[in-house]
Parts: structure tokens; sequence; C-alpha cells
């Protein structure tokens, strides 16, 4: 993955640079000693890295002000970090970069319950916004499997999703408001409490931005009262194909469960191996998973067993305890930290239409055997959001080439058959050179329009998102 | 004089070879929106038709000048429905004509479940356009998670045509639902009324309608809560919110689906404020402010006013030219003026006037997708 040749008169000015970055933030704030600076080399995907010229860590929204009016000033590249588990290296530094970092602004501002807010610093882990709601029985609902670390800044840079976005959405349907630091160092408050602000949808396009607009540094996010109950039902099939057909059905029929995952076998087995989840040894799994009152969930699960039956399931069990049910997710959520025992591996996220569900399997089947490396599948099937894993040997030399020759195919396929290149992880640097795949050159172009309106300078995250062919006039004149 | 093209490709010649303003209009049911945009009418009424729809992935894609009928029909024969129960501004304006599909995601116009299955632009997932420059665009497409390079699906909704003209919008759609009901209780202050409203809507009862009238039907005040879903669910959760509320009186329950389905749509198209005079203003505030605006602006001499969204969603009828954007003083939110006479539109602003560097953000954009102007400009503002 070629990254843009980093500035040599900036490097050249590292010491100064780093003398005006303490000047306007506390010392423990700024991290510019290369043994130190290596914590910031890479984010989730790791196969590539580069230590920034600096790291900061900003304490506040005027702190982020000063350091980003430094920036432009400087003319310095800015890359913001939230925890640094973007799979796409979208906060990948490049060595003349500054890391602007959040992990410090992590205090909740404000709850309110009964408008069904909560404000946060956007520092703040996905799961300790649940976390500061959940003694009233109230969640945030967007659930990356890396929820335990990722920031919410990251996930309204790449509007992730989760497992339970089918019913719930995804990260820009459940944000209401931001506080952005634009690149001139300017406070502008997108949202907030009430719904839908005037004007142009500003929050509805930053959201998903992969920190190419601003930096977000609070957030107003939706919070909703815990369903009474739920409850997952493992399914297992004989075929990949039947277990795809058994989706379809069920979305079909009217009942919209909360979440629809589908492993395979590879994917099963490694699971069971590090969590002990209790999953049959099967072709593929789906868990399907219901919410509400006891009667409610027995009405829903009726509905969706007898449509699994028609398709003659190997396995159908419900869970039959509220611990059963954690171990049943615990083992999905861990699917990627499962793998990653086993083999190196790389995790694509195209999403496809549900109708294309075995078409595509299939090929990815016949893909795997003609690039020589195997390939797993873990996703969220109900709305076509695919995760295949190709497994690879990072010592091997050509490995890594040839597990992304083969990601870049099913890419490929998944834009073919009317889907798109990412689901919820983000372009970053991993897609970026395949956009043109899914998109026109006019297309493309008046996505940058929007940046260039933000951050004419293109210093922010600039060498993500667009192939940077595209983008080198643009970046150039920085 | 008025274009008509058939084709994307005919929509982008017209406006890569105009040399004056073009006024956007798919039905024309909406045109009160906004401030009038003087110019040659372009409309998008040739570009009609469902090209997609498949049930089992729950998406459906259609031409821009697509009447909202014809898609509401064919989901309907699947058992399904748009998530965001559009409004219908017939009423509200006395329009005729057809709505059109193109018309609701430009408005970005949304309805009562708003609160619960999200807006307009929670449910687009793809649109084609065609910008100020004649170029024909995408963005999105048609699957529900997609996150591949910036969200131009959410700008374009909304934008009132004033960054392209669309052509064709995709949509992800839900399920109808089994059955609804409508939980009501009789005689509520606005006070009342909305922490009645904020029971239901932080119960676990997924909630996907709350709304309070002042002045009902009957000219008493009535507030409404929606349950949907399956036949026993919806049965279950009626009866829990009932008895959680009985201290707020006895509630009627409606489970009749024509029934629910005339009240909702009443909330959703502000029935009342129809073939009346005066203004309409429509505000979005944080809900539990809005008993404090419907205080204000019955000072202002409000003849009418209606909750929805729980609270946050205020309806108003005032009196010809009055400000009534100034009733939100000290609160949050914006105001809209949806109904008025010019000069009172050019008077107070039709929309909530945008702080410095979010206006510089805005013109940045239109100067890059309209640099000619030739867009509806001006329609907002």
């Amino acid at each position: 993955m070629e990254m843009p040749v980093p500035d040599a008169s900036i490097l050249a000015r590292k010491d100064q640079i780093v003398a005006g970055l303490r000047q306007i933030l506390p010392d423990d704030a700024v991290i510019s000693d290369p043994n130190e600076t290596r914590a910031y080399e890479c984010d989730g995907l790791a196969a590539y890295r580069c230590p920034p010229l600096a790291a900061v860590l900003p304490s506040t929204t005027q702190e982020v002000v000063d350091v980003l009016k430094f920036c432009k000033a400087q003319g310095l590249p800015v890359v913001p970090r939230g925890s640094g588990t973007s799979l796409a290296g979208g906060a990948l530094p490049t060595a003349d970069s500054i890391i602007v970092g959040v992990a410090r602004l992590n205090d909740v501002l404000e709850t309110d319950y009964a408008n069904r807010v909560i404000r946060v610093q956007t520092g703040r882990t996905n799961l300790s916004v649940t976390g500061a709601v959940e003694d009233h029985d109230f969640f945030y609902a967007p659930d990356p499997s890396s929820q335990l670390a990722c920031a919410i800044a990251g996930n309204i840079a790449m509007n992730s999703g989760g497992a339970h976005c089918l019913k719930y959405g995804v990260t820009t349907n459940n944000l209401l408001g931001v506080t952005l630091v634009t690149m001139d160092g300017e406070v502008v408050e997108l949202g907030g409490a009430h719904l839908d602000a005037p004007g142009y949808d500003l929050l509805g396009v930053l959201c998903g931005s992969e920190g190419q607009l601003g930096i977000v540094t609070e957030a107003s996010l939706r919070i909703l009262r815990k369903p009474e109950g739920a409850r997952p039902v493992l399914m297992g099939f004989d075929s990949n194909e039947v277990a795809g057909a058994c989706v379809s059905d069920i979305i079909k029929a009217g009942v919209l469960p909360v979440a629809i995952e589908f492993m395979d076998r590879p994917c099963i087995r490694a699971c069971e191996a590090f969590v002990h989840a209790g999953y049959p040894d099967v072709e593929a799994l789906l868990i399907v998973e219901v919410e509400g009152s006891e009667a409610e969930i027995k009405e829903q699960l009726d509905k969706i067993t007898a449509i699994a039956r028609t398709h003659n399931p190997v396995e159908l069990r419900e869970s039959a305890s509220s611990d059963e049910s954690a171990l049943i997710w615990k083992g999905r959520k861990a699917a990627f930290g499962a793998m990653g025992q086993i083999n190196d591996y790389m995790c694509l996220d195209g999403t496809i239409p549900v109708s294309q569900l075995p078409f595509v399997l299939r090929r990815i089947e016949e893909l795997s055997k003609e690039f020589g490396l195997d390939v797993a599948n873990v996703f969220h099937a109900g709305d076509g959001n695919m995760h295949p894993l190709i497994l690879f040997d990072a010592n091997k030399p050509g490995d890594l080439e040839i597990c992304e020759a083969l990601g870049a195919e099913i890419l490929k396929l998944c834009v073919e058959v009317g889907g798109c290149l990412t689901g919820e992880h983000g372009v970053g640097i991993e897609k970026r050179d395949l956009m043109l795949t899914q998109y026109t050159e006019g297309d493309i172009a008046a996505q940058m329009a929007v940046k260039d309106v933000f951050d004419p300078q293109w210093l922010l995250n600039p060498a993500k998102v667009f192939p940077l062919a595209t983008t080198e006039t643009r970046r150039a004149a920085a | 004089m008025t274009h008509m093209p058939n084709s994307s490709a005919e929509l982008a010649e017209i406006i890569a070879t105009a040399d004056g303003p073009l006024r956007v209009e798919g039905g024309g049911t909406r045109s009160g929106l906004g401030n009038r945009v003087e110019g040659e009418v372009l409309s998008v009424s040739g570009l009609s038709g469902i090209s997609l729809y498949e049930p089992g992935a729950l998406t459906i894609v259609a031409g821009a000048g697509t009447p909202v009928q014809v898609i509401e029909d064919a989901l309907s024969s699947e058992g399904q429905r748009l998530p965001f129960e559009p409004m219908d501004h017939r009423g509200l304006f006395g329009t005729k004509g057809v709505p059109t599909i193109g018309g609701v995601v430009a408005c970005a116009v949304s309805g009562p479940r708003r609160i619960q299955a999200g807006a307009c632009r929670d449910s687009l997932i793809g649109v084609k356009f065609v910008d100020g420059k004649g170029a024909q665009l995408k963005n999105g497409g048609r699957v529900m998670k997609n996150v591949t390079g910036y969200d131009l699906v959410k700008l374009m909704c909304g934008a009132y045509g004033t960054l392209g003209v669309l052509t064709e919008v995709a949509f992800k759609v839900l399920p109808a639902a089994e059955a609804t009901a409508t939980v009501m209780f009789d005689g509520l202050t606005d006070v009342q009324a909305v922490e009645v409203m904020s029971h239901g809507l932080t119960s676990p009862y997924d909630v996907s309608g709350a709304a309070h009238l002042p002045a009902g039907p009957d000219g008493t005040p009535v507030t409404m809560i929606r349950l949907e879903g399956l036949t026993q669910s919806v049965a279950y959760r009626a009866m829990s919110l009932t008895e959680q509320l009985a201290r707020f009186g006895q509630a009627r329950v409606e489970t009749g689906a024509d029934a629910c389905k005339a009240i909702w749509a009443g909330v959703r198209d502000v029935e009342g404020f129809g073939g009346t005079g005066g203004d309409v203003w429509r505000y979005s505030v944080k809900p539990d402010d809005g008993p404090e605006l419907g205080r204000a602006l019955a000072r202002k001499g409000a003849q009418r006013h209606a909750y929805d969204w729980g609270g946050g969603l205020v309806w108003a009828l005032l009196p010809e030219g009055s400000d009534g954007r100034a009733a939100l003083d000290g609160l949050g939110g914006h105001a809209t003026l949806i109904r008025a006479e010019d000069q009172t539109k050019a008077r107070f602003g039709t929309f909530h006037p945008e702080p410095a560097p979010l206006a510089r953000i805005s013109s940045g954009l239109r100067a890059k997708f309209d640099p000619k102007g030739l867009l509806n400009p001006g329609i907002m503002g």
C-alpha cells in the first residue's frame, strides 16, 4: 500500500515544531520521543506502520483548537485518532504528520434520560457509553465488535456499525449532534438534543468522513431503554447456501430480528476452540436474536424457528439462560480474536444485497482456491455486511500481497453484485485505491469537493479514502 | 416554460445548457416549502417508476418522479412499508397533484415514526443526481450498510435540490406491522402529556408514535401513543403502558387498523392546520422543552398548536405576520416558517439562521455543486 512521500522540510523542522506544540499544550500532552511515537505507528491494520512526527493528546476542545490552528499555520498534516482500532488504516500516520488523539477527552458531560440523550467527550469508549447509563436500564445501540476499546470519535469518523444495527441502525442513525473543530480552528456545533438540524445535513456528511473534515470533541448520542429481555437462537445448516436462503426468508416473513449473524465452518471451529461457546460443528451457523418480554420473545421465535425448519436445519437451539446467551455472543464477538490466535488474517467488510449471499459465498470459495489462501466467513447476514477473513502468513514473503490481491477480487465481486466496498469499517488506506470500482471519477470528485470546503489545504488525514493519484494535486498544494 | 426530461441524460443536458435559474419540481404538492423560486420549471415527473424492489433484501429503488403512492402500494403488496412515514403536505398547503418520492427526499419529509424508525435520511441508502454543472453523479447504493466514501446521500436529503437534482433514490424498507394499537389519554395539560409521552418513549415498549393535540377532534386535549408489531406483543405492551400510566386517567386503547391509520395520518399531516388563515410554524426542540414553547406560543396568540415526536416537534398556527421564531427565545432547537406570505418569509427568514461558520460551509458547498447558481436559487435563503 503506497503512502505519500513525507515532506522533507517538515521532517527537518521537527524540533521547532515540537517546541511549538509544547508552548500550547502541557508537556505530558506532547509525545515526540521516537520510542514513544512508536505507540502510534499503526492501528488495527497492523501490516502497515509508520511512526508520526509527534503525537498530541489534548484534554479540552480549546486545546484541539490551538493544535489545529498551529498545524494549519505550519502546513502540517494531521491524523486524528480515537483508540486506534481501525481495521482500514484510518489512523495510520505518515512520518511528517501529527497524530491528534482524543484519548484524554473521555468525560460524560450530561445524561438526560427524559430526552433520551447523552452528551460525551469523544475519547470515551463505545462500551463505556452504555456503561454510563445501564444503571438506568438504558444503552447506546451501535455495538462494533471492538466496543470495549474503540472510541466514539472513531465510531463517528467511520460511521461504525455492529451486530445489532439491523434493528437499531449504525452510528449515523444514533448521532444527534457534535462539537466539531475545523482545520481553521473554528468550533462548530452541529445538531443537539433536538432532531433534524436546519440547513444542509452536515452532521450526516461528517459522520463517516474518516477524520477528513474536522475533529469531533463532543457528541450527543441517542440512548435507548433496554428491552425487557433478548434471546438468541442458534441454527446450524449443512450448506452456506441453505443458510443464506433461510436469512432471506426470515426477513421476508415480516419479523425483523435485532440481529442475524452468520459464521462458516472455519470460523465456527476457531471461535469454539477459543471461547467454548457451545457452537455445533456445522457448515454454516446463524445466530438470530429477538427482543422483548418473555411472551414477545416466544411469539417471534415461534415464527422464526418455523421458517428455519422448512430449511431442514442440522441444529436448532434456543438459548436456555442469560449465561448461555452471553456465551453465544461472546463467541461471535471474539471471532476476529479467535482467528488471530491461529493465523494472520485480513478482514474485509464489503456489503452485498442479501439475495446474492449464496452466490457470493460460492464465488469466494472459488477465489480462495484460485489464490491458494483460506477464507473464513463471519458476518452480519441480515444487512448483507460480509466479513470474509483471508488467512495468510505474514512471515512468508509474498503472502501479504497475494492476500491483498484476493481481497481486492472479493471486494470487486461485492460491487459487481450491487453492493459496496465497505459496510462499516471505512475506506482508510485499505480500500482507497479500489474506490473507482464503485464510483466514477465524477462521483469521487463530488465527495472531494466537500473536503475542499471544510479543509481546502487537505491537511486532515490527507492520504486516506480517495485514490492517491486523484488527490495528488490537492495534497501537493498544501 | 417547463422542461420535462425523460431520462437522467436529458436532465443533465438541460442543466448543462441552462442560462438562468431552474425551479425544480416533482408533483408540486410541497411547493410552499422554502422560499419562492423564480425560473423555468424543471420537472422530474418524467423520471418515474420502480426500477428494483427486492422484498427479501428490504430494498426499493425508484425514479425521483415516482408517485409516493406507487411506492407505498408496491411495498404494501409485500407486507412492507417506508419506515419514516412521510407527511402529505396537500392538506396543509391546499395543493393538488401527486406527491413524488423525489420531493420527499429533497425536503427531508418524515412523519410520526421518525422517533422510532428514523427520518427520511435514515432510510435513504442511495441517490443519483445531476449537479449544477450537468454531471450525472451517484452516492451510496442499494445496500443498507455502506460507508464507502463520504455520505452525500445525507447531504442531498433536505438540500431542496440546491446541490443537485435527484433522478433516482434507494431506500431501506421495513416489514409493515401485523398489528397497531393507539393508547389515548384525555384532558391532559401539555406538561402532563409530555410526561406521559416521555414515559412511553423511555419504556421498553418500542413506542413508534407519541403525539399530543391540545385541541383534539372534539376540541379537548388528547395524548396518543402508538405501538406496532406482532398481535400479542402489541396487546401486552398496550396493557402494560395503560397500567403504568393509570395516574393520568383511564386510557382508551384503539386497536382497529383503519382507525389507527386515520389517527396517525391526521397527526402526520397536521390536520386542522389546513384551510385556515394564519401562518404555520414548525419547531424542533428538546422534547421536554415542548410545553414551555407551547406557553410562549400561546403568549404570541397562537390559535392552535400540536406536538409530535414526544414533544420534540411542535406545530403552531400564528396570526399572519408574527415572528414565530421569537417564541424559541432561550430554548435550543430551531424554527421553520412553513406557510406564510412571501413578505413574512422574507422578513423573518424561512429557515433558522445559521451561525457564521456553518453559513460559510453551506455557501461553500453550494458554490462547489452549483457554481452558476441554477438550481432552486434562494429556496433555502
